[in-house]
């Protein structure tokens, strides 16, 4: 994530620099670079500028909006429920990574992709089938009926908000979390073992350290993602902020204070962002020397592989055998009423089109910002790569909306056109690239470039045969992550894609909004089949190189 | 796997290139003999999508409908400021229908066509018409006698209800409710009755149709909603355990309307004239009451049997128009924890 700040420590600024250095940073980046983050930054800038011009339409409103004790509640609340869920991904994320690339774990390979697979479920999805399935008088309740229980206890409220959306999204600290072990030189694990550390020392003191940047920038993508999250607070009725800015547009005529709410949330996040920063500041994550590209001997369970075994199914169980297996019910309900298999393949077309395309616009733009952010640390290269978090850290709605307003301004033509809602779904998502980008680069070491460019490499040579290659995982793994998150996505592809344009997300919303969720499970079902072979290509890749 | 960046941008940049070509071509090609129409529907397909078949094959005009909620929809109107490739709007409730007329965003209806609809049921300026009606009501279920429905919502709040109401407060209908509540009865009586909702655990959903399929499980015993989402469930099964109560005080069962306006900045105004038109039919009418079991709003189309006619409902003479004062309403249902 914010790898700017660690790298700051590790440039070589002095400490009374003209004003131009302190904005450019120490290493002047090529202004080609700079330039090509200038219009990354400036489009991922959008969302917010839109609610910073709202605002100022409107600043009296807005003040008396946001000026409220219930907006303060409200933060309170939506940063605790943050907090939590990113705690809790944090816990489930870090045994699944570790079992999954360095033991011997039966069968990990097919447990890693298993357990990033519930990040496809739309979280509206996800917790409906909660609700219906382990909700007072649901499918477990009645199952549970001939042993007298008459109700199970309620999930609405903070806890369910807090079980779904962990479920949902701890494979955004999985994913990168993966990678940064693969890619973690096991000779130091191998030193500290020789110098007589037990294991859980070695993984305390050695290991741990050096996943800090990936688990932190993992766990601040959970935390935005809980602070943007609609579908499943609002399922599970808990009061977020963003429901408040839902509810806000909802009345139609609350757009004013819905952007001032939106703003507020902005810098929230900007705040989240900086204390982020602070706890990983100070770190050098490279190894001094280049290593040598070689996996560790993977560290044998003996007997701790069964509880192992267990922890990891029961965490596949409850995220995603569970879900599916309600869907698979209903969509079997729904076979036997009949169903056409063509409109819903040209759905998961269209669907296929938008992810794939969105996925590859944000991994280029994420390259320049993360090259940027990491390599010429700079208070503009900070900003560029911080504000794109806004875009992300915002509901669909405001995103959406923000681009109506501007397109409908400058670009007339592109309203309404893939080209749009592609553009849209790419910076609504772009930090979910830059990240593991980011880090990925953090366990570059410098030296390695430096000396490329010592032998009379260009810079873009440099960045082509040097660094992209090291990065290939961080920039697949990221890649993969948008391309999950744009293919579920709704209230912009509502908004902006071209009239006609059907995906499997707004065919769940049309089943959805009429009441048959039992209808929504065969699309909903399509869209885990579609993420399946891209996951298992992201687990399989590391284990086997 | 070796990353080549040169040939992603410039693979992404003819890909860019494509797509905008296409899309261009696409706006080319759409501006050709047939005339068409641009829907903005709040109303879903299954619902809507027959009677705009009807309207295509009578009039020759080439409907395309962009889908979503009718909110987001009457926001996407809002910040396209008149640069929207919309003719007409269809929204589900009269909320959205005023938010998109106070915005100076409809043309006036012809008066002919306005005259089709009573006047509580189209706005005051006549820049949008009510299509269909609905009626608030207090669904409920097996496990309640029909000697103890209250007459009037306002009795929900007896404790002899706690815990067993829901409601959807984020839903357009009961915050019209609301509204109607403030105007008629007066500020204290609304806040008192949010109030007491809140203290006497009213179970709060996210809609209309959470309510009634929590109802049907169980997990509550009565609910306020809108009477057509039962109808709709009891069409498909006889044996559905939700029934209807239209409580005859205090606004309970209040008429509410989908609705629809052209935009001002319209060049098809015939077209979407002739659209409204075609909802204003019998033929529309007829199977909006029979499909979707909503109250038709022209006086030559007779409700369907299943339901209480319209003259009948003990509803009370409001101008929905008057509902505008929505901002108002969420302060209130905020201040008294309802929201």
């Amino acid at each position: 994530m914010d790898a700017a700040a660690a790298a700051r420590v590790a440039g070589h600024g002095s400490r009374r620099a003209s004003p131009a250095r302190r904005l450019l940073g120490p290493r002047r980046a090529p202004r080609a670079l700079l330039a090509l983050g200038a219009v990354v930054g400036l489009a991922s800038a959008l969302p917010a500028l839109y609610l910073a011009v709202t605002v100022l339409g409107d600043a009296h409103a807005a003040v008396d909006a946001v000026l409220t004790e219930r907006t303060v509640a409200l933060a309170v609340r939506s940063l605790g429920l943050a907090a939590a869920v990113a705690a809790a991904a944090v816990a489930v994320a870090v045994p699944l990574a570790w079992l999954t690339v360095r033991s011997d774990l039966p069968g990990r390979r097919a447990w890693a992709t298993l357990a990033t697979l519930p990040l496809v479920i739309p979280s509206y999805i996800g917790a409906y089938v909660f609700v219906s399935a382990l909700g007072p008088r649901g499918l477990l309740a009645d199952a549970l009926a001939p042993l007298g229980v008459r109700e199970l206890p309620s999930m609405y409220g903070f806890w369910g908000a807090w079980l779904v959306l962990t479920l949902f999204t701890y494979p955004l600290v999985l994913i990168p979390l993966r990678a940064a072990l693969r890619r973690m030189d096991p000779s130091l694990e191998e030193a500290a073992r020789v110098m007589g550390r037990r294991p859980a020392q070695v993984f305390r003191s050695v290991v741990l350290p050096q996943l800090v940047p990936a688990i932190g920038a993992g766990a601040v993508l959970v935390a935005l993602y809980a602070l943007s999250d609609f579908g499943a607070v609002s399922i599970m009725r808990f009061n977020s902020f963003t429901r408040d800015i839902y509810i806000a547009y909802q009345s139609g005529f609350g757009r004013t204070e819905a952007a001032a709410l939106g703003l507020v949330l902005v810098l929230v996040m900007f705040a989240l962002l900086a204390v982020a920063a602070r706890l990983r500041a100070a770190r050098t994550l490279h190894r001094s020397g280049p290593g040598s590209p070689r996996v560790a001997a993977p560290v044998r369970l003996g007997r701790w592989r069964w509880p192992a075994l267990a922890f990891c199914g029961a965490i596949v169980t409850v995220a995603l055998v569970v879900p599916v297996g309600v869907l698979v019910f209903w969509s079997t309900k729904q076979l036997a009423t009949g169903f056409a298999v063509g409109p819903m393949l040209a759905n998961a077309g269209n669907s296929l089109l938008a992810a794939a395309a969105a996925a590859g616009a944000a991994a280029l733009a994420a390259i320049v910002v993360a090259v940027l952010s990491v390599r010429y640390p700079s208070v503009v290269t900070r900003a560029v790569e911080r504000v794109g978090y806004a875009g992300y850290v915002l509901p669909g709605i405001v995103v959406a909306l923000a681009l109506v307003f501007f397109s409908t301004r400058v670009a007339l033509p592109l309203y309404q056109t893939l080209g749009l809602l592609v553009f849209a779904l790419a910076i609504h998502y772009l930090p979910l690239a830059v990240a593991p980008i980011g880090t990925s680069l953090l366990q570059v070491p410098p030296r390695l470039e430096e000396a490329a460019r010592g032998l009379g490499r260009s810079p873009a040579a440099v960045l082509r045969t040097i660094t992209t290659p090291l990065v290939a995982g961080g920039v697949l793994g990221g890649t993969a992550l948008v391309f999950l998150h744009a293919i579920k996505e709704l209230p912009a592809t509502l908004l902006l894609a071209p009239i006609g344009f059907e995906t499997l997300a707004t065919d769940i919303w049309r089943q959805t909004t009429f009441g048959f969720y039992e209808a929504s499970a065969i699309p909903a079902l399509a869209l885990l089949l579609i993420a399946a072979p891209p996951l298992y290509l992201l687990s399989r890749k590391g284990d086997a190189s | 796997m070796i990353f080549r960046p040169r040939t992603a941008v410039a693979a992404a940049l003819t890909a860019l290139v494509v797509l905008a070509g296409g899309a261009l071509a696409g706006c080319g090609s759409s501006a050709d003999d047939a005339a068409t129409l641009t829907l903005y529907s709040g109303r879903i397909a299954p619902i809507i999508g027959p009677a705009i078949e009807q309207y295509e094959a009578a009039s020759g005009v080439d409907v395309r409908v962009r889908y979503g909620d009718s909110p987001s929809l009457a926001a996407q109107l809002a910040e396209e400021r008149g640069n929207t490739p919309a003719d007409v709007f269809f929204a589900q409730d009269a909320g959205s229908l005023d938010a998109v007329e106070k915005r100076g965003l409809l043309a006036p209806l012809p008066r002919e066509v306005l005259a089709l609809v009573p006047r509580q049921f189209r706005s005051v300026g006549g820049r949008w018409v009510g299509v269909t009606g609905r009626s608030r009501v207090i669904a409920y279920g097996p496990d309640v006698e029909t000697s103890e429905l209250p007459d009037s919502p306002l009795d929900l709040t007896e404790a002899h209800w706690r815990g067993r109401v829901g409601w959807a407060p984020t839903n357009a209908s009961l915050q019209a409710y609301v509204t109607a509540l403030r105007l008629v009865e007066g500020e204290d009586v609304a806040r008192e009755w949010l109030e007491g909702m809140v203290a006497n655990d009213a179970k709060s959903y996210e809609g209309n149709i959470p309510v009634r399929d929590a109802i049907a499980e169980g997990e509550i015993d009565v609910g306020l909603i809108n009477h057509y989402y039962v109808a709709e469930a009891a069409a498909e099964d006889p044996d559905y355990p939700v029934k209807v109560h239209f409580p005859p005080e205090d606004l309970g069962s209040l008429v509410n309307v989908s609705g629809v306006g052209i935009l001002a900045s319209s060049e098809n105004k015939r077209e979407a004239i002739g659209f409204v038109r075609a909802m204003l039919s019998d033929q529309a009418q007829t199977y909006f009451a029979e499909s979707s079991k909503e109250y038709p709003l022209i006086s030559s189309v007779e409700p369907p049997e299943e339901l209480t006619p319209l003259r009948e409902i003990p509803s009370p003479n409001i101008d929905l128009a008057k509902l505008g004062d929505l901002p108002g309403t969420l302060k209130l249902m905020r201040e008294t924890g309802a929201l």
